[in-house]
């Protein structure tokens, strides 16, 4: 059992959430995620390490309500416990010095991505985050981010923050202003680093994305979170989650996505009306 | 030859209810009912008390059988469970997943002019009893010895040598990647053939003997083996099974809607899909569910498409049902059932529609060639003989391979080709001193009571390593 410790929203549906595991917190390194249920019954869920403290023994996570585990998730309290955290699972962040290194996050990915340009700028790295959102108020992180890069880029799509345009626009942008990038990190909903992929591959500009397929047991036992990558087939909970985006077979990734839409729907259906019932 | 053992012979072998297979097909209960305490006592009164019993010789883990047997005839069934505890910690399982068959009763003497004593049932029988009597022995453990061993995989193997070290003084820990004890027997083997209740019994009974189990630890990942050490353990070992499913590579392979058996089966047994959406996780209840594979695990697979509401499962094999690995017992159950065989057959693709969702598996025919390394004759493709099925379910259920995990953070750790780690076959012992290892990450996929045996040679291998060990410290 993991103590929640600290909770709160950080926009409309994205929850942050500090959670005791002391053995995840003392040996986890960016790029690596938890598998967590929140109950007996509940769905084994991967959510990224977004940060730790090794002295109190917790680990950070940030999530986006979108489904019933998560919403029973941001309905738990500070003082409850989840039922399990386990981790670090998969592959951390191949990290040294690249050069300068823009780390690209949109949404709730920006979460995924703070672990990220947290480590390449401690790395010694150049890091340019390029951070985006729908709108200004779903926008987060952005303080955390300015405090450990100096060359923060935010960009909302309706103009209501920053750049007003995509993420994608705002990379486009950086590589004609002539800057020299020898690496990007691409973190978000898979449209977004399917584009961000397009724009840096003319380039030959190496780019990393960080793939969220569905995932069982997380350790390689069951194979759920298959995904393409170079025509051969990849584990992302044991071989990734972080892959060369140009070999990534994005559309593959999207369609597996969805393969339970249907049954989320009715477990949403299902856990609203006996909420109503109570 | 004297007339009190002719009688005995008279007595024919008892058959055990089972629930009906059109009703059964449709429910997750356990499809055998077990012995009447009547029929135990009859099928028990068929043992003639060998001198030299050659079934015993038949037990992976050497179970005292015409013991406990004899237990059973004089109505004394406490007892019976009491004397497979001695040698078996895990006895309601193995009455109900051992292939009796090809150990113990294969060589049972009455099975040389009729039926062999059920043994299996029999041992079932008294496992049960005492559970369900709630009167459950927890045998003396000896003194403590002062010395820690963590085992890594809360299987079949691992939990059979923490039981016998715990009992051994030794202070155990067993380490579990899921967040449930019992591996295979929790993840892989359906609640119709090993209800999860009786798994959870054993495992307690384990707890009651001292032995710890931490669940949620991915050793190689959240600590290393060696750090393991660092900790203080003084041996570990390693049973982390033959976790990684093994695919084809054929074409449409990651199609939404195929899945390996690993998956299928995990999101059914471990959590519990089948019983969605009271529990959490999802499944395909596909209507057309195609099963590649001619072992129990496959087996196990279309059974639970059954389960789950196909219309028609298919089981697709390549050979005949002669070369299945499966056991016989639980083909004619599928058979019984309704599951559909489609042998000498072969998938070479799947089909998808726009949503990537597998719609169609292209097959070819085949037919028996000559044998092959495993002495089975070799499949080989008929040509032009290509057809094609509907499906829109596809559990490939073809084996499985080593997890890697465990020993690529383990270095020294010496593995073979497959990434099988190397160990002795009658201690466990591996290249790293102190490392000792067994199960199907020594053998490659296999029974669990083979790897109940492997844990019990290593238990008797590591007991006298941390004693000798004791020894050189003083």
């Amino acid at each position: 059992m993991n103590k929640i410790t600290e909770k709160g929203y950080l926009s409309e549906n994205v929850v942050r959430m500090v959670v005791e595991a002391p053995d995840v917190a003392r040996k986890r390194k960016a790029g690596q995620f938890v598998v967590l249920m929140t109950g007996e019954k509940g769905e084994r869920i991967p959510l990224t390490i977004v940060d730790s403290d090794e002295e109190k023994g917790t680990i950070t996570i940030i999530f986006q309500v979108v489904g019933k585990t998560t919403t029973l998730l941001a309905d738990m309290s500070e003082g409850e416990s989840l039922f399990t955290v386990l981790g670090p699972l998969g592959q951390p962040t191949e990290m040294k010095n690249f050069g300068t290194a823009v780390c690209v996050g949109g949404g709730v990915g920006i979460g995924v991505a703070y672990p990220v340009i947290k480590a390449l700028a401690e790395a010694g790295n150049k890091v340019i985050p390029i951070i985006g959102a729908r709108t200004k108020d779903i926008l987060i992180l952005e303080n955390e981010i300015r405090s450990i890069s100096n060359e923060l880029i935010v960009a909302t799509d309706d103009g209501s923050y920053g750049v007003h345009g995509f993420v994608t626009n705002v990379l486009q942008n950086l590589i004609d202003s002539g800057e020299q990038i020898d690496i990007v990190f691409a973190i978000g909903p898979v449209p977004m680093m399917k584009f961000l992929c397009e724009v840096t591959k003319p380039y030959g500009i190496k780019t990393i994305v960080s793939l969220n397929p569905i995932m069982v047991d997380a350790t390689g036992m069951c194979g759920a979170c298959r995904v393409s990558v170079g025509g051969e087939t990849k584990f992302a909970c044991v071989d990734g989650p972080e892959f060369d985006g140009h070999k990534v077979d994005f559309g593959l990734l999207m369609s597996r996505l969805k393969t339970y839409n249907d049954q989320e729907k009715t477990a949403m259906e299902d856990y609203r009306c006996k909420c109503n019932d109570g | 030859m004297t007339d009190k053992k002719k009688k005995k012979e008279k007595i024919p072998r008892q058959s055990m209810p089972e629930q009906d297979p059109k009703v059964r097909a449709k429910n997750f209960d356990e499809v055998p009912l077990g012995y009447t305490e009547e029929q135990a006592v009859l099928e028990a009164k068929r043992c003639i008390q060998c001198k030299k019993p050659t079934c015993i010789a038949g037990c992976p883990v050497d179970v005292d059988i015409p013991g406990f047997i004899k237990l059973i005839a004089e109505e004394d069934f406490i007892g019976a469970a009491y004397k497979l505890k001695e040698t078996n910690a895990l006895p309601a399982v193995c009455g109900r997943v051992c292939p009796q068959e090809d150990q113990c009763e294969k060589v049972c003497i009455l099975g040389k002019k009729g039926d062999p004593v059920a043994i299996g049932r029999l041992e079932r029988f008294a496992a049960d009893y005492e559970r369900e009597s709630g009167n459950i022995v927890i045998p003396e453990v000896a003194p403590p010895t002062g010395k820690k061993v963590a085992m890594v995989g809360a299987g079949p193997a691992g939990l059979t040598i923490a039981g016998d070290l715990v009992k051994l003084g030794h202070d155990v820990t067993v380490f579990e990647a899921l967040h449930k004890a019992g591996g295979v027997l929790i993840y892989g083997i359906p609640e119709f053939r090993l209800p999860k209740s009786i798994v959870d019994a054993e495992v307690d009974y384990l707890k009651k003997l001292g032995v710890k189990i931490v669940v949620n630890a991915a050793i190689g990942r959240v600590k290393t083996v060696d750090e393991l050490f660092e900790e203080g353990f003084d041996a570990v070992f390693l049973g982390v099974g033959a976790g990684a499913p093994v695919f084809m590579n054929i074409p449409g392979e990651n199609f939404s809607g195929v899945y390996s058996a690993n998956e299928y089966l995990t999101r059914s047994n471990l959590m519990k899909a089948y019983r969605f959406p009271e529990y959490d996780t999802p499944i395909v209840r596909g209507k057309n569910v195609a099963v590649i594979g001619g072992g129990n695990v496959a087996m196990d697979s279309a059974r639970t498409a059954l389960r789950l509401g196909a219309e028609n499962s298919y089981i697709i094999y390549r050979r005949t049902e002669v070369e299945m690995p499966a056991r016989i017992e639980e083909v004619h159950h599928a058979q019984e059932e309704g599951v559909q065989f489609k042998l000498l057959t072969n998938p070479i693709e799947y089909m998808g529609d726009e949503n990537d969702w597998v719609t169609e598996m292209k097959c070819l025919r085949m037919e028996l060639g000559e044998p092959d390394e495993s002495g089975r004759r070799r499949p080989v493709p008929i040509k032009d003989s290509e057809f094609v099925m509907d499906v829109d379910t596809v559990v490939v259920a073809i084996g499985a391979m080593a997890n890697p995990l465990v020993a690529s953070t383990t270095p020294g750790l010496e593995m073979n080709r497959w990434g099988y780690i190397v160990a002795k076959d009658e201690t466990g012992e591996t290249s790293r001193k102190g490392i000792y290892a067994g199960g199907d990450i020594v053998t490659g996929s296999a029974t669990v009571i083979l790897a109940m045996g492997a844990g019990r040679k290593a238990a008797w291998a590591i007991d006298e390593y941390l004693r000798f060990k004791e020894q050189g410290t003083r």
